[in-house]
């Protein structure tokens, strides 16, 4: 055993002590066990009052800038409005086809129909006007930014911070100051939606400024560019891909910016009609309505990473073809353009043409659920009990004889003791002291449940793992995080979140490494499953939720499901990606001295992939907690519905704070998961690039 | 080869440094300690290093006279790409000088170094610096779009360079289409759209397979003389070397070790690091007649070869001939050249010969 895990194994002794001595001596502790109402300083009043100074001083100006926005938001809906449906759908359909061949275009003509047919068109072209108008924004202040964060290294080291921050401060956080400044109205989703999708574009201009060749930069300087001939003439196109993966990816955030933004309400587009219909419990309006914005992000979404991946280098001929195309395909959209003039329906789709089939499917739910109730409330209540409850309150009070069957006796607590004293005593027999130690204390942890268990020992665990795995400026950071945490008076919502998210990427990462693994092995399993997650990472949160909203109704159980589903799409692209993308020579090596299948993949391949991983691990978790807040919409205690509490009641400081603080919490795992990667990079001498 | 009647060089670099590190400017205040002023340059390298400094240049000097080719040859790390980009001032160096036409480069205004390097300058990479978004006619267009020159001039330029580098029909093509061989042209035509008066080959070749690196080692000698440029070659290939250079110098830790013809070299090697290279070299590929032959007069009647015909040309004739060959010097006299003479030549590791006689 060396120094170092000798180190760490006394710390960690310390810690488990700490932990237990909370544990036994429970309330007893008092200010050590519960962290004291009046020692939180209460931001609330001077923060508002802040605000509303701001708001009245400087209201003016965001009301100006609201009226200037205001303006091409109209325009482009009036413009987008005034042109028929059916000449929409023949450009839409032409720049599909342009951007990824005949499947696309085919999807991109039924998505409009059915947009059409079943009555969400204008709502979806509300939506599509705020995103038109915030793309290009986006883009330009991204571009800018990230070109500034090129070129100056002070700027990089101010721009990147800012971007993590950005990137993690909720959505819904976004929204409130927003509306305080700007008022109700279209403004809102724009600015919230360019805010929140400019980021991409800094971190994809500056990634593909970065990663121009060095020759390339050299041979441009041989051939006598001028400093701005080389920026525009070198760098510029030959970042290209980078560029519009940036636009891909700032479009995306946009979308679901625009989506979630309709969630202040009073706008007729189409994450309105979405969220209204949930909240009236109309589940077959509002998965008609969800079903128009995951095509709307799809269609987006393929098409601009369509133009990213198209090659730049066309020969004339097809560069005169393709020319020849559009041309030809604005004559035709003329063409429809005046025949929709005589022909009514091609222009408005009649109303009483419109597809419903939203009161046969609530009916058919309706049936679903009376046949089915006992089954699905085993489910809930089994999850409930025998999972949830004993992380979120501990087994010491999750047991009762209504959920388990019996009750915590000190006959009961005794055999969990020797339960868990076993395989420790069986650890430290082997020689593994440092697993031991963590076997303990999950196990307490599991007993006293992570809302029992004494702040000082929550914080203590947290700063240690910070410590063990960044070194001491990042306990010094995390403790710093925490203390905002505490001072601010959100600790116990920020529990709940904590462990949500912790349940939720627990499953997520088990059950995504497990198929990732799958998928790694067998083809046939990894086409299946790929088309399935790029689905599910284009598609805007909320749309996650109806389904299970169905069919679970609110509650944990429902945001549990919802997180897990959607932070399981980084744990199962990671682990493939890791496990297929090994060095060939080693796994050659490895097959070439006698390795099973199972052997390379246990000994050879994981162990090499863990570093990649890791950082799927760190994804999954930045996943998990941007639904977490999401989740609010279902009725969670945690967090996310002080945001939302915050934003409907107009309260900054609540919203802020909590916004702030779950900010906070997906910083410090996102820099702990990303220490531990970069530690087993290390340890095995590779690099990995984290993409944007 | 050709040589030049003019004697002034074309490009010289003057006791060039360049160092990387944390202040490593002082390092080189101390004006007495540099070579120029009777220090020694290698303490001073020495001396820089012990205090955490980087030597990538140490006080390299050499000329470059017209119509030369000029190879600086060293193993990776040697400093050799440092001293060609401290030339084209891709890289700042820290201390030297360097005169193309007799013009301090080193004092040249941003705008004027452009300048030079749109009007003068050409340079070839190792891994090409091809713009993948541009097809071979607009990468070889691309610098003289630069210089904005019209479309029609520009046109009538590409052409010819491409018909020079033999690349005709593949004016579409883009670099990723191409195979290295090809890229290499490419890079090596847009180099020369701008007529340039010097021309750097930073490891042209060392990417390539060896068949095509010799195929495009032959051209570029033929290239050569037809244009007549001055040509600073890097390479790490000491055969390529052997094969491409008027004159080369040997790089070792940043420092010129030995430079002269490369004959020069394999005779007379300075010390024991280069005797390395030359230890695998195929002597009979470098060695001329008038390195070998002996001292007697040939007898009557035997086949007149000049003196700088190579040695290997000669071995299938002197199989067969006992007599040997008569060898021609420069100044017209004749010495005696056996198959024997060859096989001692061969067989001493020529540490014994002299070149007096060449």
């Amino acid at each position: 055993m060396n120094g170092n895990t000798k180190q760490s194994l006394y710390i960690w002794s310390v810690v488990v002590a700490f932990t237990a001595i909370t544990v036994i001596l429970g309330d007893s502790l008092g200010m050590l066990s519960k962290y004291p109402e009046n020692l939180a300083l209460s931001l609330t009043e001077p923060l508002n009052n802040g605000m509303r100074w701001f708001v009245v001083t400087f209201g003016w100006l965001f009301k100006a800038i609201a009226w200037v926005f205001d303006w091409p938001i109209l325009f482009a809906k009036t413009v987008l409005h005034a042109v028929p449906w059916v000449a929409m759908l023949v450009l839409a359909t032409y720049a599909a086809y342009r951007a990824k061949g005949y499947g696309l275009a085919v999807f991109c003509a039924m998505s409009i129909l059915y947009m059409v047919t079943f009555g969400f068109w204008e709502q979806s072209l509300n939506s599509f006007s705020l995103v038109v108008v915030s793309i290009p924004l986006a883009v330009a202040i991204g571009f800018g930014i990230g070109t500034w964060g090129f070129m100056s290294e002070r700027a990089y080291r101010a721009i990147m911070p800012t971007l993590d921050l950005m990137q993690t401060v909720p959505a819904f956080a976004y929204l409130l100051p927003i509306l305080l400044l700007f008022g109700f109205g279209s403004t809102v989703g724009l600015v919230a939606s360019v805010l929140f999708a400019f980021p991409p574009m800094v971190r994809n201009t500056i990634i593909g400024l970065r990663g121009v060749p060095q020759p390339i930069i050299e041979s441009g300087i041989m051939s006598g560019a001028t400093p701005s001939q080389l920026f525009w003439s070198v760098r510029v196109p030959t970042a290209r891909r980078q560029l519009l993966l940036g636009i891909n990816q700032t479009t995306m955030a946009s979308l679901s910016m625009v989506v979630i933004a309709s969630i202040i309400g009073g706008t007729n587009d189409i994450g309105w009609q979405v969220l209204s219909t949930i909240r009236k419990a109309l589940f077959g309006e509002s998965i008609l309505a969800g079903i128009v914005i995951a095509l709307m992000a799809m269609i987006l979404d393929r098409m601009t990473s369509g133009f990213a991946m198209r090659s730049a280098s066309l020969d004339l001929a097809e560069k005169k073809r393709r020319q020849r195309g559009w041309l030809i395909c604005g004559g035709v959209v003329l063409m429809t353009a005046l025949m929709a003039h005589l022909i009514p329906i091609l222009s408005v789709w009649p109303k009483e043409l419109i597809i419903n089939p939203a009161p046969s499917m609530n009916a058919g739910l309706e049936w679903f659920f009376l046949e089915f109730r006992v089954v699905l409330d085993n489910i809930k209540q089994t999850a409930f009990f025998y999972l949830m409850l004993p992380i979120k309150i501990g087994l010491n009070q999750a047991i009762s004889p209504f959920s388990w069957g019996f009750s915590m006796t000190p006959l009961v607590t005794t055999v969990y003791v020797v339960l868990v004293a076993v395989p420790v005593a069986f650890m430290v027999i082997k020689g593994r002291y440092l697993l031991a130690v963590w076997a303990a204390l999950i196990g307490l942890l599991l007993y006293s449940g992570l809302q029992g268990v004494a702040w000082t020992a929550l914080c203590m665990i947290i700063i240690v793992i910070g410590w063990q795995t960044g070194g001491r400026s990042l306990a010094a950071w995390i403790a710093a995080g925490l203390a905002f945490i505490l001072l601010t008076g959100i600790w116990n919502p920020a529990v709940i979140s904590l462990y949500l998210c912790g349940v939720a990427v627990l499953i997520a990462f088990v059950l995504g490494s497990a198929i990732g693994i799958w998928a790694s092995e067998n083809d046939k399993v990894s086409v299946l499953v790929r088309p399935v997650i790029d689905t599910l990472q284009t598609m805007p949160l909320f749309v996650i939720l109806i389904p299970f909203v169905m069919i679970f109704k609110i509650g944990e159980f429902t945001a549990l499901l919802s997180i897990v589903i959607f932070a399981i799409v980084p744990a199962i692209r990671y682990t493939e990606h890791g496990l297929r993308n090994l060095s060939k020579e080693v796994v050659e090596a490895a097959t070439a001295i006698g390795s099973t299948r199972m052997q390379l993949l246990f000994q050879v391949k994981l162990p090499l992939a863990v570093p990649t991983i890791m950082l799927g691990l760190n994804q999954t978790i930045m996943f998990a907690i941007s639904m977490l807040v999401i989740t609010a919409l279902v009725g969670t205690d945690d967090l996310g519905q002080q945001i939302y509490i915050g934003l409907g009641d107009g309260d900054f400081a609540v919203g802020m704070t909590a916004g702030i603080g779950m900010a906070i919490i997906a910083m410090i795992a996102d820099r702990i998961t990303q220490s531990i990667s970069r530690k087993m990079q290390a340890k095995l001498g590779i690099r990995l690039e984290q993409g944007a | 080869m050709s040589v030049n009647d003019s004697f002034t060089p074309k490009l010289s670099c003057r006791n060039l440094w360049k160092l990387y590190g944390p202040g490593v400017s002082g390092f080189l205040s101390d004006e007495s300690r540099l070579p120029q002023n009777g220090g020694d340059g290698k303490l001073l390298a020495q001396s820089i290093r012990e205090q955490g400094g980087i030597v990538a240049s140490a006080d390299v000097s050499f000329d470059l006279m017209p119509g030369e080719i000029f190879v600086i040859m060293g193993l990776s790390g040697s400093g050799k790409s440092t001293v060609v980009r401290c030339l084209s001032r891709l890289v700042e160096p820290t201390s030297g000088e360097i005169l193309l036409d007799g013009l301090n480069l080193l004092q040249a205004s941003p705008k004027e170094l452009i300048d030079f390097r749109r009007y003068k300058m050409g340079m070839v990479f190792q891994s090409f610096g091809l713009l993948p978004h541009l097809n071979v006619f607009e990468n070889i267009a691309f610098p003289l779009k630069l210089q904005g020159m019209p479309l029609q001039d520009r046109s009538a330029r590409v052409e010819r360079v491409i018909a020079l580098v033999g690349l005709e029909g593949r004016e579409d093509s883009y670099p990723s289409q191409l195979s290295g061989g090809q890229q290499q042209r490419v890079g090596i035509a847009r180099s020369l759209a701008v007529e340039p008066e010097v021309w750097f080959l930073d490891e042209p070749f060392s990417a390539l397979d060896p068949l095509i690196r010799r195929q495009m080692q032959d051209e570029f000698l033929r290239l050569q003389q037809e244009l007549h440029k001055s040509i600073v070659f890097i390479t790490h290939d000491f055969l390529e070397a052997l094969r491409v250079a008027d004159r080369m110098a040997i790089m070792k830790d940043g420092a010129v070790v030995q430079i002269g013809r490369p004959v020069d070299l394999i005779l007379k090697p300075e010390d024991s690091y280069v005797r390395e290279f030359t230890n695998d070299v195929p002597w009979e590929l470098i060695l001329t007649a008038g390195d070998i032959a002996s001292d007697n007069a040939p007898p009557e009647g035997v086949r007149e070869v000049s003196a700088d015909t190579k040695v290997c040309d000669l071995l299938p004739y002197l199989s067969e001939h006992d007599s040997g060959v008569a060898v021609r010097t420069a100044d017209h006299s004749l010495y005696h050249m056996t198959g024997k003479d060859v096989i001692a030549a061969l067989a001493s590791g020529m540490s014994t010969t002299t070149t007096a006689k060449s």
